[in-house]
């Protein structure tokens, strides 16, 4: 007799039914993040862009401690509205050193993406320890802990050698840093050697002083460098109104 | 009586599911009262008191987590097991392996919760375990799927029935999203802290293509299994169309996988991408609803059981939720649609509308009526799961109308303009606005909590009248046996 194939022999061989199934879920997912990874548009070729200094890095691995991104996106669409409010919609470019990305799913607050120098040191400072004092209004919870903890920077070494395993161009070898001597100028391949990771940190605070108290280095100076540097790096005065649209 | 319940344990192991479903009732009520609280945080911010553990930032994974995994998780594992070896007509294979997934799955929960409280998390939206925790559940899902496959392969019956299929691409779409999504190196051996091995826009797209399945298979696919085995069970009737469910199975599984990244419209992510998400999205609304037809239809000549039966009013009322919010999903993802919805309340509200109008409503309906047949009694309160149904739906219309009212209404002033086109709205005042609605979503979430409260009471009390019912039985055969002079 020859074998007919019907939906039943499905139901009656367990393997086959895996199979299936596993042939059938794989291809949304090929399909949509393989090229992703491959097409050269995907990422927008702009200048400015930088992976984040020890001490920005340090304010993001707090940012994502706290769960900010669960009320924040960190990602401007392009409307009329948003562009007033926030600045220029976001390029794929501006993200392409999160690790995780940050782009959020909710605004119970106002987005962040370009908040880098719209307010003070002092403000930030103000506004994280006691919201309502400067926005009465404001629902954001009081993180009044981030300017007594002292900041644990003792693994940022280890931290910036893992971001270079995904991907993060931080240097280890003099090649590497001649390489980000020609991509990023020498002040910042200075900043992103690893071995000198903790004396950049701690010169960043002292020069920046974002907490307003040069004397103790607390997570809040590392969170407001972070918040500060936000959206900040690419000059889009250099840009054609049109170039970006090329890559979307 | 006692001959058959003991013969029951050696043809099944209930010992397990019997675990995971008042583990998926504990979690139940943690996450849900997590939930509230967190509402509550943000009409009041007050309840922040200042301390990190808390603030709504660390909370909200932890209600996330444990309603999704905790309470649905376990709620998964429960049905899958005990959907099996009925459906099989077989015992499930290797208790030991069954038990290392109970105990992998509860740490797991416990651990990840633990650790968000105090800051440890990878800041992923329902991927927020840290990484030995992920291995951890990746091994966990390993043996489920090994207990699974071993367990079908001993059927007794020829034929895979259709809720198996259904936990099945579960299983599997799980596997391959949680291992890829999790990819991430570690700070160091003994850093809990690592970084995802994407950035930017591709982790974004790994991120939702996880975060819509997980909403996919996890809480779709998996409580169609439940729905594909209960439904029918109450009702004493076939599925509606077999045919229906063969067509309803391959289309979802195939469709899901698309969606995701209509997470991402109007973002950085390439417009091909979301482009053809929002396609598929739209397509998905056709399978969605041929299920949700199949399992609503099952019932048709037995309407009657409706005024009569409070568990068949938790199934139907679940699907006619699942419909609802598959529609609304759809609608979603269309662009134009999505630039007013996306970041609002609008969209908590969707998600809400699904997981407790119905992974929740039919967890309980499934629960009402697995859990007597596992103590092999009756329930303790008909009418109690009457108050649980009205609790539950009343805290559900109130959650998604808040909601709605809230999303839109934000919406629609971040968009204004003034006369002079200026904006006619700063964002605080769109908080403002917020603060009615979400502190009525507070109050629909109090609701919704009272509910599974009240379920929690009704299922320790037919666990104890069980318990009570069967050590009397045992005392009676043993006072007879003593007088026979065995």
């Amino acid at each position: 007799m020859k074998f007919r194939f019907t939906h039943e022999s499905i139901e009656i061989n367990a393997g086959l039914l895996i199979a299936l199934t596993m042939v059938v879920i794989s291809i949304g997912g090929l399909v949509e993040i393989v090229p992703l990874f491959y097409i050269d548009e995907t990422i927008e070729k702009v200048e400015g862009v930088r992976p984040y200094t020890p001490l920005e890095q340090a304010g993001r691995d707090i940012y994502v401690r706290e769960g900010c991104y669960t009320c924040h996106s960190q990602m401007i669409r392009p409307f009329r509205d948003e562009d007033l409010r926030y600045g220029h919609y976001s390029l794929a470019a501006e993200s392409q050193y999160d690790h995780p990305f940050q782009w959020g799913s909710k605004r119970t607050g106002p987005d962040l993406a370009r908040v880098g120098g719209k307010y003070s040191n002092d403000w930030h400072v103000q506004h994280l320890k006691a919201p309502r004092s400067v926005v009465p209004d404001s629902i954001m919870p009081n993180y009044p802990w981030l300017s007594e903890n002292a900041l644990d920077y003792s693994d940022i070494a280890g931290k910036m050698r893992a971001l270079k395993r995904v991907g993060v161009p931080y240097s280890e070898t003099d090649v590497e840093y001649e390489q980000n001597v020609d991509k990023f100028g020498k002040e910042m391949a200075d900043m992103f050697n690893i071995h000198r990771a903790q004396e950049n940190l701690l010169a960043q605070a002292q020069q920046g002083n974002f907490d307003g108290d040069r004397g103790k280095l607390t997570e809040m100076d590392a969170l407001v460098a972070y918040l500060q540097m936000l959206g900040t790096l690419v000059d889009f005065s250099k840009y054609d109104e049109g170039y970006f649209t090329e890559f979307r | 009586m006692a001959h058959g319940a003991s013969a029951v344990d050696t043809q099944y192991n209930y010992e397990i599911v019997k675990k995971f479903a008042i583990m998926a009732l504990v979690w139940g009520v943690l996450g849900m009262i997590a939930g509230t609280y967190i509402a509550a945080e943000l009409a009041f911010p007050f309840l922040n008191f200042n301390t990190p553990e808390i603030t709504f930032g660390r909370l909200r994974p932890v209600h996330t987590t444990l309603v999704i995994f905790g309470f649905g998780g376990s709620a998964l594992f429960a049905t899958s097991y005990y959907v099996v070896q009925r459906t099989c007509q077989t015992r499930l294979h290797s208790d030991l392996m069954a038990n290392l997934t109970f105990w992998g799955w509860q740490l797991s929960v416990l651990l990840g919760v633990i650790g968000y409280v105090n800051g440890y998390t990878q800041g992923r939206e329902y991927a927020e375990f840290v990484w030995p925790i992920d291995l951890l559940i990746a091994v966990t899902w390993v043996i489920y799927f090994a207990v699974y496959v071993q367990t079908l392969r001993r059927r007794s019956q020829p034929h895979i029935y259709v809720a198996n299929w259904f936990y099945m691409a579960f299983i599997l779409a799980t596997a391959i999203l949680h291992i890829f999504n999790n990819l991430a190196v570690p700070v160091s051996m003994f850093s809990l802290q690592s970084y995802s091995a994407f950035s930017g826009v591709q982790d974004a797209m790994t991120q939702w293509w996880y975060g819509h399945n997980a909403v996919g298979f996890f809480l779709t696919a998996a409580f169609l299994g439940m729905m594909y085995y209960f439904v029918p069970k109450q009702a004493g009737r076939p599925v509606y169309s077999y045919r229906l469910s063969i067509v309803h199975f391959w289309a979802l599984s195939f469709l899901y996988m698309w969606v995701g990244a209509h997470h991402l419209h109007w973002t950085a992510l390439p417009d091909w991408t979301s482009s053809l998400a929002a396609t598929f999205s739209i397509l998905l609304l056709m399978p969605s609803w041929g299920g949700m037809i199949n399992g609503i239809m099952t019932l048709s000549g037995a309407w009657d059981k409706l005024r009569t039966d409070p568990i068949m009013l938790f199934l139907i009322t679940a699907l006619a939720f699942y419909g609802m919010s598959t529609f609304e999903g759809p609608m979603m993802s269309l662009k134009s649609v999505n630039a007013l919805s996306h970041y609002t309340d609008w969209t908590v509200g969707h998600v809400h509308s699904g997981a407790l109008g119905w992974v929740a409503m039919v967890s309980f309906g499934s629960f009402y009526h697995m859990i007597p047949r596992l103590y092999d009694t009756e329930l303790w309160s008909k009418k109690l799961v009457y108050v649980h149904f009205w609790l539950a739906t009343i805290g559900i219309v109130l959650y998604i109308t808040a909601m709605w009212v809230s999303g839109i209404g934000q919406g629609l002033m971040l968009r204004a303009f003034d006369d002079y086109g200026n904006l006619a709205y700063t964002f605080i005042e769109t908080v403002t606005f917020m603060h009615m609605p979400l502190a009525t979503r507070m109050i629909g979430g109090m609701f919704f909590v009272s509910g599974i409260l009240t379920m929690a009471f009704n299922i320790y009390m037919t666990i104890r009248t069980a318990k009570k019912e069967q050590a009397e039985i045992e005392a009676r055969i043993a006072a007879r046996m003593a007088k026979a002079g065995v």
